[in-house]
């Protein structure tokens, strides 16, 4: 055979036999994360929800965890590494049964001194293992706790500051990580990122910084339910939307969270499965409600809710939303029965428009803070583009103030009346609203108005403020399910936020990719999941 | 050459205090918050007020850039305070990646760029000429970002022959010379050799027409030389401008492949310097930009002494 020809059938074969690569070993689920690096891998995972879906839930277990087996329903707290928990009669001391025979990855045992080392680890700046990176994720998220205490190995107390019957919803945003790992890598957390130990169904079995992780199955997990299926799981960070599309086209990643709608189609197209559920997410406008600001009638509020056709917004998202009939999805146990209909009804809401003094001749013009992109925050420029032309139809002229996405955080931080804020009356922020706090008290509580929390738009209510507190001293589940309802119909009935839309997490899987169940929540579960041969 | 070549030296120093005042002052400029990244979102105002003094960042700016100027020359670039890994670590391992890349695109681009300049001098006012003028052109035109996806799409997606993205199995550190992990950098190698292609075969061109129309080469041709030993007058005539618009490009190469490197996911200093700008991670961003310059302004050093090593006039000038 001539050399030429040798050459040519030389390369020819190694290119078949790279192409094979690409057809993946069974078993090996290769993730397209958006995130741009891995997320913190030391317990408390930065990167927002996706740190906490795949490193967090993951790795890590927290005293109550969020029931991640059902696409039918919304995901309710569920016992974790604690199997029951009750308050008592001060309604601030809260006691905790720990699971036994729960163990670390190490092999260290998961005791309620460990626990307390772990709230010390967030939130006593004094403690040796104080870690400022993970105290920075988790500490706001557990601000009832006061103090907290070993009883014996397998029993804790919590005490509040206040009653706060949410105290179960906040802890099941702290992870344990194990002391043992800590002590045995010179207690220096950059190593233990390296090198972490969790309770968690999946170990950390390899990590190159903003390239990749891959997770193995922890055989003896607590809950054999929950041991994973898969050989291994690989998170591969892709925060370019194309790059991502094109990794799960070629074959290179089985699986794409949040692919642009545009390149749908031709995922669909070439048998990949788009999966997608409701789940606690929430793209609005948060309104101010400053002395001046127009957003203080009501009837203008109504008014510009019933001029969204958000029907005809789902072509442009390929139909990847749940049109908003109030600020949580119409399918969160806490959405109860507002009277107000926030539905597309031009006529009505013209006619609320002309009962405020507004009409074709004296149109309202609003100042509104969007950003071109941003987590979470969907397709944001060709949306608000299309809530301004809705907003149009019933007299209401929006002038857009843009900031890039890390300057809007800071100026959702920073509040309605700051200064930088320039005179904006709105601002288009999405919110993870999966709890009582993140859902409805944070927004809106008068305790916690910028820049000292999140109310954003200065929203003072007496009425209101008393449901929070109901909420934070109603320890029945059932009854705070309840007064969660009230408030909600009260979010809805006064119209204090304008809504829009509800994401649905889309993901792009492989065809190969079976047993995925997708929880109606932030975090997954992944121990279900198997490839097809 | 040695007092040349210690001044030259010695002009670099202005050149990188300099540099370093742009960069950290340039940093400080963009709105946004480096601490964004590394808190909760809905941390409070308390919470962010000891964080910002945790990291130094409630200082006054002089005193800021004079903490981080004084460890610079330490060795010390600081930690990224949206990883909390050190800067070092994280620019020089991404420069590594991205210098792999940029001297793949060189090794594309330079040969074929010096070979179709030649041509084309050589050719001038033909449509030999006119081709390859045309080929350039497109070649600096094209968005190489475009081109990037437009690859990806007929290699990766349709014909499954090249990976769309990453370094290879186990990523970047396990880099080896086999084609498991060459062929993640075909398509990103050849993608941002195409504008060096361009701009190195319009220089080329117009130097070897330049010089092939001077008197020397007539008399070169009357004294009896060959055409080759013709050639290689015009081309060490050529050498020394053509050499320092190849090491311009190099430096080009690797600062200016920050999209390509989105568009391939490939993990080097301009995907780091992307990440950085959205994260605000300002000691990451000043440490990468930093480097970046400095590397810039060497590649200019090494070009301006291999050009007095080839052509002594320059020394006198």
């Amino acid at each position: 055979m001539p050399r030429f020809l040798k050459g040519a059938v030389a390369i020819a074969t190694a290119i078949t036999l790279s192409c094979a690569t690409f057809a993946n070993a069974q078993g090996v689920l290769r993730v397209g994360m958006t995130a741009a690096d891995i997320p913190l891998t030391t317990g408390q995972t930065d990167q927002g929800g996706e740190g906490m879906r795949f490193m967090g839930y993951t790795v890590y277990d927290s005293l109550i965890e969020w029931d991640l087996t059902s696409a039918d329903k919304p995901s309710v707290l569920i016992p974790g590494l604690a199997t029951e928990w009750s308050v008592g009669e001060d309604e601030l001391t809260w006691t905790f049964a720990l699971r036994e025979d729960v163990t670390f990855h190490d092999g260290s045992p998961l005791t309620a001194e460990v626990v307390v080392w772990n709230l010390d680890k967030l939130l006593d700046s004094e403690a040796e293992q104080y870690d400022p990176r993970q105290s920075a994720q988790g500490k706001s998220r557990i601000p009832a706790v006061a103090s907290y205490e070993a009883v014996d190995d397998l029993t804790l107390t919590i005490t509040t500051t206040v009653p706060d019957a949410t105290l179960p919803y906040q802890l099941a945003w702290i992870l344990m990580s194990s002391k043992a790992n800590w002590e045995a890598m010179d207690k220096d957390w950059e190593k233990v990122a390296m090198a972490p130990s969790g309770t968690g169904p999946w170990k950390l079995e390899a990590f190159v910084p903003r390239e990749r992780a891959e997770l193995v199955p922890n055989a003896d997990y607590w809950d054999e339910t929950r041991i994973p299926k898969l050989d291994k799981m690989v998170l591969i960070p892709l925060p370019e939307p194309n790059a991502r599309a094109a990794a799960l086209l070629s074959g290179q990643v089985d699986w794409i969270e949040a692919p642009a709608p545009d390149t749908i189609p031709a995922m669909t197209g070439n048998g990949f499965v788009i999966s997608s559920n409701a789940y606690p997410h929430n793209w609005t406008w948060h309104l101010s409600r400053l002395e001046g600001s127009p957003w203080n009638d009501i009837r203008v509020r109504k008014a510009a809710n019933m001029a969204i056709d958000r029907e005809s917004m789902m072509p442009l998202l390929g139909g990847l939303m749940v049109p908003a009939k109030g600020f949580l999805p119409p399918s969160s146990q806490w959405f109860g029965a507002p009277t107000f209909d926030p539905s597309y009804d031009l006529e009505a809401a013209k006619a609320l428009m002309t009962e405020a003094g507004y009409g074709p001749d004296n149109r309202l013009t609003v100042k509104a803070l969007i950003s071109p992109s941003g987590s979470g925050q969907m397709l944001p420029l060709p949306m608000n583009e299309y809530v301004q032309q809705s907003l149009a139809e019933v007299w209401i002229d929006v002038d857009f103030m843009v900031v890039e996405w890390n300057q809007m955080i800071n100026l959702w931080r920073a509040g309605a009346a700051d200064e930088a804020v320039d005179g904006a009356q709105s601002i288009n922020f999405t919110y993870f609203i999966q709890d009582p706090f993140t859902g409805l008290i944070r927004h809106l509580d008068e305790g916690l108005i910028a820049p000292n929390g999140t109310n954003w738009g200065h929203y003072i209510d007496p009425e209101m403020q008393a449901l929070f507190e109901e909420i934070k001293t109603t320890f029945d589940p059932e009854a705070q399910t309840a007064v969660l309802q009230a408030t909600h119909e009260k979010y809805v009935n006064d119209a204090l936020f304008l809504f829009v839309t509800h994401d649905v997490a889309p993901r792009a899987l492989s065809p190969k990719v079976e047993g995925f169940v997708q929880a109606q929540n932030w975090y997954q579960n992944f121990s279900s999941i198997s490839m097809a041969d | 050459m040695l007092s040349y070549l210690i001044r030259r030296i010695l002009l670099v120093l202005p050149v990188a205090f300099g540099v370093s005042v742009i960069c950290f002052l340039l940093v400080q400029i963009a709105p946004g918050d480096p601490l964004t990244a590394i808190m909760a979102i809905d941390a409070t105002a308390e919470e962010q007020a000891a964080m910002r003094a945790a990291y130094g960042l409630d200082k006054p700016l002089p005193i800021q850039y004079a903490i981080w100027i004084g460890n610079l020359v330490q060795g010390d670039m600081g930690k990224s305070i949206a990883t909390g890994r050190p800067v070092a670590a994280e620019v020089f391992g991404a420069v590594k990646n991205s210098l792999l890349l940029a001297v793949s695109a060189a090794v594309i681009a330079f040969p074929i760029g010096i070979f179709l300049g030649f041509l084309a001098g050589y050719f001038r006012d033909t449509w030999i000429d006119r081709a390859v003028t045309a080929l350039s052109i497109t070649g600096v035109s094209v968005p190489n970002y475009w081109l990037g996806i437009v690859l990806v799409i007929i290699f990766s997606v349709n014909l499954s022959w090249l990976p769309s993205m990453g370094a290879g199995p186990g990523g970047s550190q396990s880099w080896a010379w086999d084609w498991a992990h060459i062929r993640h950098l075909v398509l990103p190698a050849v993608t941002l050799a195409v504008v060096p292609i361009g701009i190195v075969s319009r220089t080329v061109r117009a130097l070897a027409g330049d010089i092939l129309s001077q008197d020397f080469v007539d008399a070169l041709y009357a004294k009896g030389m060959s055409r080759a030993d013709v050639l290689r007058h015009v081309a060490r005539n050529a050498a020394a401008t053509a050499l320092s618009v190849m090491g311009l490009q190099l430096g080009y190469l690797l600062g200016g492949s920050i999209l390509i490197e989105t568009v391939f996911n490939w993990p080097g200093s301009g995907f780091l310097l992307s990440n950085a700008i959205f994260q605000r991670d300002l000691p990451l961003l000043q440490g990468t930009i930093l480097i970046l310059a400095l590397f810039f302004v060497a590649m200019n050093l090494i070009v301006d002494v291999v050009q007095a090593a080839i052509d002594p006039r320059i020394q006198r000038t």
